[in-house]
């Protein structure tokens, strides 16, 4: 194929001044074809998302932009169109899918509408026709009930409808490039699984070109033609899929792949059958709106936890996993006692701990503690880490000197420096601060240790390391774990039991292994098939 | 500290006001020391012009230097400002902290009263309060403190309903941290930044209120201000502009001033500016 759509050279992209590198994006080389997926993936600050917004011109001048290297499509080069040409060329030649549908959108306006400005800006056609046209594309992208859609704001959909909306809005003038910028990581898994059948579905009708750019490696292994791998601005790496996923080259495409956990289940532990936590029936329910000075019946509630009962072994790890509004959060923050449930019953110690009042709750605190989802939010960052460490220990009534000594035993523990303690939280990577997290989560000698999505917000290669020492402490301290995901490939590495939820109930509870080998539920059974990336999986396997 | 006030230096404006500012403070605090006389003495030369008669500035109908008299003003102006925003910001605080940490019932009824104080115009509740009170420098700073620290309270419950939700915060609910310290503690630092530009912007709104008022004939008696000697002098604006435009200046560039500082105060500590670093 010598008609490339597009062909980038020696691409760099300058950073302003004083900034972590000088460039972006640094002597960026690649092309694609008609009808090919070229997956690029690399870890947060590679560049990839900068290189998908210079081929759109859409690069926050005048402190980013392009210093060098051409963007040539179809022969012209982008770099040296003018602002007009520009506008032109978006939507209706290059268009591109964001990563976040509802901020995508705009909230004020019918989906019918913002379909519509695409036609009214590119092409002459009549109200009546420009209608039509968007109906039809709605039906396209397998939206249900599109007369009803064109009407509807982005509110009134769900993430997965909305996303949906935004690739028939960018396919609307089929462009010959199609630009996916994490389309899928603010989604649920099955709901992924779905729109990138939609995405390969389209660009097979269209021929397009598309430039997915992913951080998921199972993605990749289900949509790209092609790979690039960057890492610091740099491709190092690219090849066909084939290539890249199962016989990699570079040290750093190796170590990604590493840290892929597989959707094989670790080994099953030796167990007890000391029952360490266990909850009986526990109820949440969240009121609706309030209505007017509390007169009138408050309309909808919403069922966060339903009779959920469980039971916590010595020593295991249980993993809780489902979609994004399955209840699994709300869930652990009932039992952590954030958050008072209805009904129901938390066993800890053969005590009923959800009624205790705040001051008889204190004791129990230090026996089960919490890692949270965000390391950003999750450290106060006026406050220094060795005082974030300690604060635990003092409030249960230790005094300073041996909360300090402890705190900075623990600073050793989850792997970082001594000198951290003297410093604030904005310091640190990612990474770092939730090993601090995981600290001060320590610092009370917990028995029990609520994990909340603990390694959702990090990179792969982090996420592997965080899940390490999560395992390694696990053993040295003899900790029962409960791990909340929507990960199963973490679940599976993980968890030594499962428990599925969905719309706030346990639909099915196992060994973990048990569980993805013969899956009992039909829910179950569809999260794994959603997975993405098990052919690849398998192809490893064998 | 030192990066605060790089980035604080940055704006050449916030620096401009910041210096005016110093000026201004400087001119309060050696008041006694230029014009060691009561600002009230009458001379025997009224109406006179500015340079006649030894006076820098003219003089008023009754032959008070109206010099000395901004001289004296600016102090009055500046501590009247400075406590009565102090004031409001501490019973704001108060109420926003408490309505956004608790919400719920708490959080009804402190904000229905906020809204109740909301609901006045603030400057016809100052006079009313004045009014009822007798007109006194302690009746002023009462009377700007009330119509106040309504802002002050939204403010800083909005900011507490935006943290206590945050997970840091949780974390201290988990290791069985109790609330007074998590609101002090943890909530309150976190929210010093845009409270500290509020409060330099009510400054100068104080100092405002505090002239129209003193313009009104409701400032105390016994202390010199600016809005009392435009008062005074605005009867005869036409034969002795002098006396209401100097003092008139005055306010503007001290008002002025403060705007300047606190804009750059919220440049400067605003941590959306600082993440782009």
């Amino acid at each position: 194929m010598t008609d490339k759509l597009l062909k980038i050279s020696d691409l760099d992209i300058s950073l302003p001044e004083g900034s972590e590198r000088n460039l972006a994006v640094e002597n960026l080389t690649v092309d694609l074809s008609p009808g090919e997926t070229l997956c690029i993936v690399g870890e947060s600050g590679s560049g990839k998302s900068l290189t998908a917004r210079a081929l759109m011109g859409l690069l926050p001048a005048p402190h980013v932009r392009i210093s060098k290297g051409k963007i040539e499509f179809c022969g012209e080069d982008l770099t040296k169109a003018s602002d007009p040409r520009m506008r032109q060329i978006r939507g209706s030649e290059i268009s591109m899918i964001f990563q976040e549908p509802m901020t995508a959108l705009n909230p004020v306006m019918t989906i019918g509408v913002q379909i519509d400005e695409i036609f009214r800006f590119h092409v002459k056609m009549s109200q009546r026709e420009r209608r039509l046209r968007a109906i039809e594309l709605l039906e396209d992208v397998k939206l249900p009930d599109p007369e009803q859609i064109v009407a509807a704001y982005p509110h009134e959909l769900s993430g997965g409808q909305r996303q949906r909306a935004m690739i028939a809005m960018a396919l609307a003038l089929e462009p010959k490039i199609l630009i996916a910028d994490e389309p899928t990581t603010a989604l649920d898994v099955t709901t992924q699984a779905k729109i990138l059948k939609l995405i390969s579905d389209m660009q097979a009708i269209h021929k397009s070109g598309v430039l997915f750019i992913t951080h998921d490696f199972g993605v990749v292994a289900d949509i790209a033609d092609r790979v690039a791998v960057m890492q610091y601005g740099r491709i190092v790496e690219t090849g066909s899929v084939d290539k890249v996923l199962n016989k990699p080259e570079h040290r750093y495409t190796r170590a990604l792949i590493a840290s892929v956990p597989s959707l094989v289940p670790r080994a099953p532990r030796t167990r007890s059958d000391k029952i360490v936590l266990s909850t009986e029936s526990i109820q949440k329910r969240f009121g609706g709106g309030k209505s007017f000075f509390g007169m009138g019946k408050p309309n909808r509630f919403v069922h966060a936890v339903k009779d959920v009962t469980l039971d916590l072994r010595s020593g295991e790890t249980l993993g809780v996993v489902g979609e994004s509004g399955s209840g699994k959060s709300t869930l652990a923050r009932c039992i952590i006692r954030l958050m008072d449930s209805d009904s129901g019953k938390i066993m800890l110690d053969g005590v009923n701990i959800c009624n205790l009042n705040r001051a008889d709750m204190r004791p129990w605190r230090a026996k089960i503690q919490m890692v949270f989802q965000d390391p950003f939010a999750s450290l106060n960052p006026r406050v220094k880490v060795g005082e974030i460490i300690s604060q635990g220990p003092m409030i249960q009534g230790a005094d300073r000197q041996t909360a300090q000594t402890r705190a900075r035993e623990l600073l050793e523990i989850v792997g970082l420096d001594v000198r951290a303690f003297n410093r604030y939280p904005h310091e640190f990577s990612g990474g770092q601060r939730q090993r601090i997290g995981i600290a001060r989560a320590l610092a009370l000698d917990p028995e029990i240790l609520m994990a909340d999505e603990p390694v959702s917000a990090l990179d792969v290669s982090i996420q592997a390391q965080i899940l390490k020492l999560l395992d390694e402490i696990r053993e040295r301290m003899n900790l029962s774990m409960v791990f909340i995901t929507h990960d199963l490939r973490v679940a599976a590495q993980v968890c030594d039991r499962l428990a599925v939820m969905r719309y706030g109930e346990i639909v099915e509870t196992g060994a973990t292994r048990e569980v993805f080998d013969a899956p009992q539920h039909s829910y179950t059974r569809e999260l794994l098939a959603a997975v993405p990336g098990q052919k690849w999986d398998r192809q490893l396997a064998n | 500290m030192t990066e605060f006030w790089n980035r604080f230096s940055c704006n050449r404006q916030a620096v401009l006001g910041l210096i005016i500012l110093g000026c201004v403070i400087f001119l309060a605090s050696i008041a006694n020391l230029i014009y060691p006389n009561d600002p009230f003495l009458y001379s025997r030369f009224p109406l006179s012009g500015p340079g006649e008669n030894g006076f820098l500035l003219g003089s008023d109908s009754i032959g008070r230097d109206v010099a000395a008299g901004i001289a004296h003003g600016a102090k009055t102006s500046l501590l009247i400002g400075l406590i009565a925003t102090i004031a409001a910001v501490f019973i704001g605080v108060i109420f926003g902290a408490l309505a956004g940490y608790y919400g719920g019932l708490v959080d009804d009824i402190l904000m229905r009263v906020t809204e109740v104080f909301q609901t006045i115009p603030s400057f016809i509740f100052a006079i009313l309060l004045v009014a009822i009170m007798k007109p006194s420098i302690e009746s002023v700073v009462i009377a700007i403190t009330v119509v106040s620290w309504p802002a002050v309270a939204r403010l800083v419950r909005g900011e507490f309903l935006a943290l206590k939700n945050r997970e840091f915060v949780q974390a201290c609910h988990t290791l069985g941290m109790g609330d007074l310290r998590i609101m002090l503690a943890e909530i309150l630092p976190n929210c010093l930044s845009p409270i500290i530009v509020i409060g330099s912007l009510m400054v100068a709104t104080a100092i405002l209120v505090e002239s129209g008022l003193a313009f009104l004939g409701l400032g105390d008696p016994n202390v010199m201000s600016w809005g009392f000697i435009i008062s005074d002098g605005r009867s005869m604006l036409r034969v002795a502009w002098w006396i209401c435009t100097f003092p008139g200046i005055a306010i503007l560039i001290t008002v002025l001033a403060i705007n300047l500082v606190g804009e750059g105060l919220n440049d400067a500590l605003n941590p959306r500016l600082r993440e782009r670093n």
